[in-house]
């Protein structure tokens, strides 16, 4: 192996039940480098990481490591962590009920020379780890008390804290504000110095140029190429990504752009909120309409969403949905009022693991139906294919379990659920994080096309560009309440971070 | 954006403990006539309940994991017929029967944590196929039951009083009655701090809570997380075994009936401990104020007198609602708050 080669798989080959996962895949890293792993969904950008780190056993292949004679083989993540590998990855995989420090320190915790857990030295070592990346946080309170963005860093804290050559960050930004990601970049920016090769998957194109010096492009499974960042400007990034030329996603925005005022009101919210999470807000939806949620992480994007739809049912206020006044107790609720909401975090609230993709989609649509009313199998049928066509959902089958799905086209059978219902108002929050941009293009056209048909969208996404795209309107917010809305010539990249930043007069 | 409140968990203990000190109180408002102020009454609890307080140390741990161990009850059954066999049919010295009892303990945890941890099985299923094994066992070794007599040191060990230098009271005869415990006691306090000791002081032990926590995390960050199940299984026959005898110097005998349902109190005192069911969130000392409550409703009830013994069953059912209801209530606030 080359001298400053931390990392070398070449020729990795794995196969999930009727999908060839990894077809002769690899990946070079050098000492001291950052290394973004590109690819669309389904790529084997994840399947190929869990091979490094022993999750998954792949059929053919070596992978060569510093400081290791010939081939290794990880047996599992503990056998790949003591040989230097570490990964963080895009779910937060930590336990709530502990405390930060032993989600730090767990399974590697520091002894007394009785052999006990040293907590004094855990919890200072963890405080200067957690003061490290500039994070001033009770290391003692248990993990579930922090928000999801605090608990990426405290996964990237331990990760870190090992003593690493490689370290893996799968998407590690995706639940990450602007700020986390800059200090995330300096910490990686740190290590790099250090001579850690790291490995970051993205799909952040931004974030590629901000900090990579190597890309690694996957598609289908197999090594399109390896590049250093100046080799490969952005389009040609794309161009290998999807195989194809680019297909400029500027071109989507809606004609007309603002909906007039004359269009019936389908939502009409006043006053609504919820105790902890969201201010009382009003919010006008028309038909045909698509309206965006902006503002920080944690602003109240989703929350407020919730609130409409009733996930959170609102303590004040009154909804009038289509000129009715509507009493919703609980989602099924608002799904008879021709509602529709697609969580962000699927895995937690979207997906069901052991469901076939055919059941994951027809499951909003029986359950309105209520379960005596069985939907005939031939009609699932027709309703799976036509989904899985439609938004061309990479599936082995529609009988295949939706946990063997790449998050990405997941995530389209769960708006294939929503659809399939036949809403008249969607809510779609963060409909394309953690997915390729092939597939972001094809949703935001969706939407766009959905809006057409005179449905009304709520659209929530941390990405400016993406919602300006996509939205007619946008509804701005900061720390849990809304505090403006912008439309027409307002609505630039400039305009929108000022009214987020909160420096305009919109108040 | 978040601040930091009193942990839900140290809630839940608190009010098990709280929940004690009331019921206790009031009982002693209520019968201070019948003697319960009397420190011994206390005592005899913790001395009724010393093999109970081990076998729920065992058991808080296996829920820990997210796991169940109904197993226990017919285990310590199969204990008690061992040592009454080995010692008044063959004749054996107690202390290699009590060596050989644990290591039987051992070897039962081992089998079944090796079934649900590498075999993945469901635990409530390789227990219930443990449970009827032993008391099946129970019943090979003899259908009779075997009163324990001619071994000298067991009959001294279940007969010595660990006296009190104070809180003694002059019965009625006027004899001064010094208020004592029994070695058992000792045995399952020392049980009940070793596990405390374990679970939050060693690698192990915080495996077992991050195992519980969140299974597929724990594997990701490198647990071995079917070593932890394993390892916990045996723990807790080896604790039930331990718990086995203390039971078996309570009752000096062994019979085919012993300690029936003895596993569920076990699971309910854990719960109104507040271990959750779901595994994660629990304390040993939380399960010995389960046990101490248990102990004093059915003490309660006895020194009544008048009502039939079920009804220590019926505030047990009650206690255990509320405790889940309370536990429910809690991992609502927090659904709420996040």
């Amino acid at each position: 192996m080359e001298n400053d080669v931390v990392l070398k798989m070449q020729g990795i080959c794995m196969t999930f039940p009727g999908v060839k996962a990894l077809d002769h895949a690899g990946l070079t890293l050098k000492k001291g480098e950052i290394r973004a792993l590109m690819g669309e969904n389904g790529a084997g950008k994840s399947t190929i990481i869990k091979c490094l780190t022993g999750v998954n056993k792949f059929e053919a292949g070596e992978i060569y490591l510093d400081g290791f004679e010939g081939p290794i083989t990880n047996r599992d993540t503990m056998d790949a962590q003591s040989k230097g590998i570490s990964t963080v990855y895009q779910e937060v995989n930590l336990c709530p009920n502990l405390s930060v420090a032993e989600n730090i320190y767990i399974g590697r915790a520091p002894l007394t020379k009785f052999r006990t857990v040293d907590r004094k030295q855990m919890n200072a070592r963890a405080k200067k780890l957690m003061e490290e990346l500039d994070l001033n946080i009770d290391v003692t309170a248990n993990l579930e008390n922090y928000s999801l963005a605090l608990q990426q860093m405290i996964a990237i804290a331990r990760a870190i804290d090992m003593d690493c050559k490689v370290l893996i960050l799968d998407e590690p930004t995706s639940s990450l504000d602007d700020r986390e990601v800059e200090k995330l970049f300096q910490v990686m920016l740190n290590l790099k110095k250090k001579g850690v090769g790291i490995i970051f998957v993205t799909h952040f194109l931004e974030q590629v140029y901000a900090v990579c010096d190597g890309i690694t492009v996957l598609r289908n499974g197999q090594l399109v190429g390896e590049y250093t960042v100046e080799e490969l400007p952005r389009v040609q990034l794309v161009a290998a990504m999807m195989g194809k030329d680019f297909d400029d996603l500027a071109s989507i925005k809606p004609e007309g752009g603002e909906i007039g005022k004359d269009a019936p009101l389908v939502i009409d919210a006043k006053g609504l909120s919820h105790a902890g999470t969201i201010k009382p807000f009003d919010l006008e939806i028309r038909e045909g309409e698509v309206v965006g949620l902006t503002g920080l992480l944690g602003s109240g994007r989703s929350e407020l969403a919730r609130a409409i739809y009733g996930a959170d049912r609102s303590q004040t206020g009154t909804l009038k949905v289509k000129g009715k006044e509507a009493h919703i107790k609980e989602p099924i609720d608002a799904m008879n009022l021709g509602m529709g909401l697609l969580p962000d975090d699927r895995k937690a609230e979207g997906i069901i693991g052991d469901l076939s993709v055919r059941e994951n989609i027809i499951l909003a649509m029986q359950a309105k139906l209520g379960a005596l009313h069985k939907i005939p199998m031939a009609k699932q049928i027709e309703l799976a294919d036509q989904f899985i066509e439609m938004l061309q959902i990479k599936t082995a089958s529609r009988e295949t379990m939706i946990r063997q799905l790449s998050g990405g086209n997941q995530q389209k059978v769960i708006l294939a659920r929503w659809l399939a219902t036949n809403p008249d108002f969607l809510i779609l929050d963060e409909p394309t994080r953690g997915i390729d941009i092939g597939t972001k293009t094809e949703i935001q056209k969706l939407v766009v096309k959905l809006a057409g048909e005179g449905k009304s969208v709520i659209f929530i996404s941390s990405e400016i560009e993406e919602m300006l795209r996509t939205c007619n309107r946008m509804a701005v917010l900061r720390d849990g309440a809304k505090v403006g809305e912008i439309s027409g010539d307002e609505m630039t990249q400039e305009g929108v971070m000022h009214a987020i930043a909160g420096g305009d007069s919109n108040e | 954006m978040k601040k930091a409140k009193l942990n839900n968990n140290n809630v839940l203990l608190l009010i098990t403990i709280v929940l004690f000190a009331a019921m206790y109180l009031a009982g002693c408002i209520v019968y201070a006539g019948k003697g319960f102020t009397r420190l011994q009454t206390f005592l005899n609890i913790l001395i009724g309940n010393a093999g109970l307080i081990s076998v729920t140390c065992g058991m808080t741990c296996v829920m820990l994991t997210g796991g169940i161990d109904i197993s226990v009850g017919s285990l310590v059954a199969l204990d008690c017929m061992m040592m009454a066999v080995g010692v008044e049919k063959m004749g054996m010295g107690s202390p290699v029967l009590m060596v050989f009892i644990l290591i039987v303990g051992v070897v039962f945890g081992a089998v079944q944590g090796f079934c649900i941890a590498y075999l993945e099985i469901q635990p409530f299923i390789v227990t219930m196929a443990g449970m009827f094994f032993a008391r099946g066992m129970t019943a090979v070794l003899s259908t009779q039951q075997i009163s324990i007599t001619s071994d000298a040191l067991f009959t001294k060990l279940a007969g010595t009083k660990i006296e009190f230098p104070f809180g003694g009271y002059v019965n009625t005869k006027g004899i001064l009655q010094v208020p004592y415990i029994r070695v058992t006691v000792v045995v399952a306090l020392l049980v009940v701090l070793a596990t405390f000791f374990l679970l939050n002081y060693t690698r192990f032990g915080r495996s077992i809570y991050a195992v519980g926590g969140n299974q597929q995390s724990a594997a990701l960050m490198g647990l071995d997380v079917k070593k932890t199940q394993l390892k916990t299984y045996i723990l807790c026959s080896f604790l039930t075994s331990i718990g086995g005898i203390c039971f078996c110097l309570n009752t000096m005998n062994g019979t085919v009936g012993q300690a029936t349902g003895l596993e569920m109190s076990a699971i309910s005192s854990a719960v109104i401990g507040g271990t959750l069911l779901t595994g994660g969130v629990g304390n040993v000392f939380g399960s010995l104020f389960g046990v101490l409550i248990n102990g004093t409703i059915s003490s309660l009830v006895q020194t009544n007198g008048k009502l039939i013994s079920s009804w220590a069953n019926i505030v047990t059912a009650i206690l255990l609602c509320f405790f889940i209801l309370l536990q429910a209530v809690f991992a609502k606030v927090k659904e709420r708050n996040k």
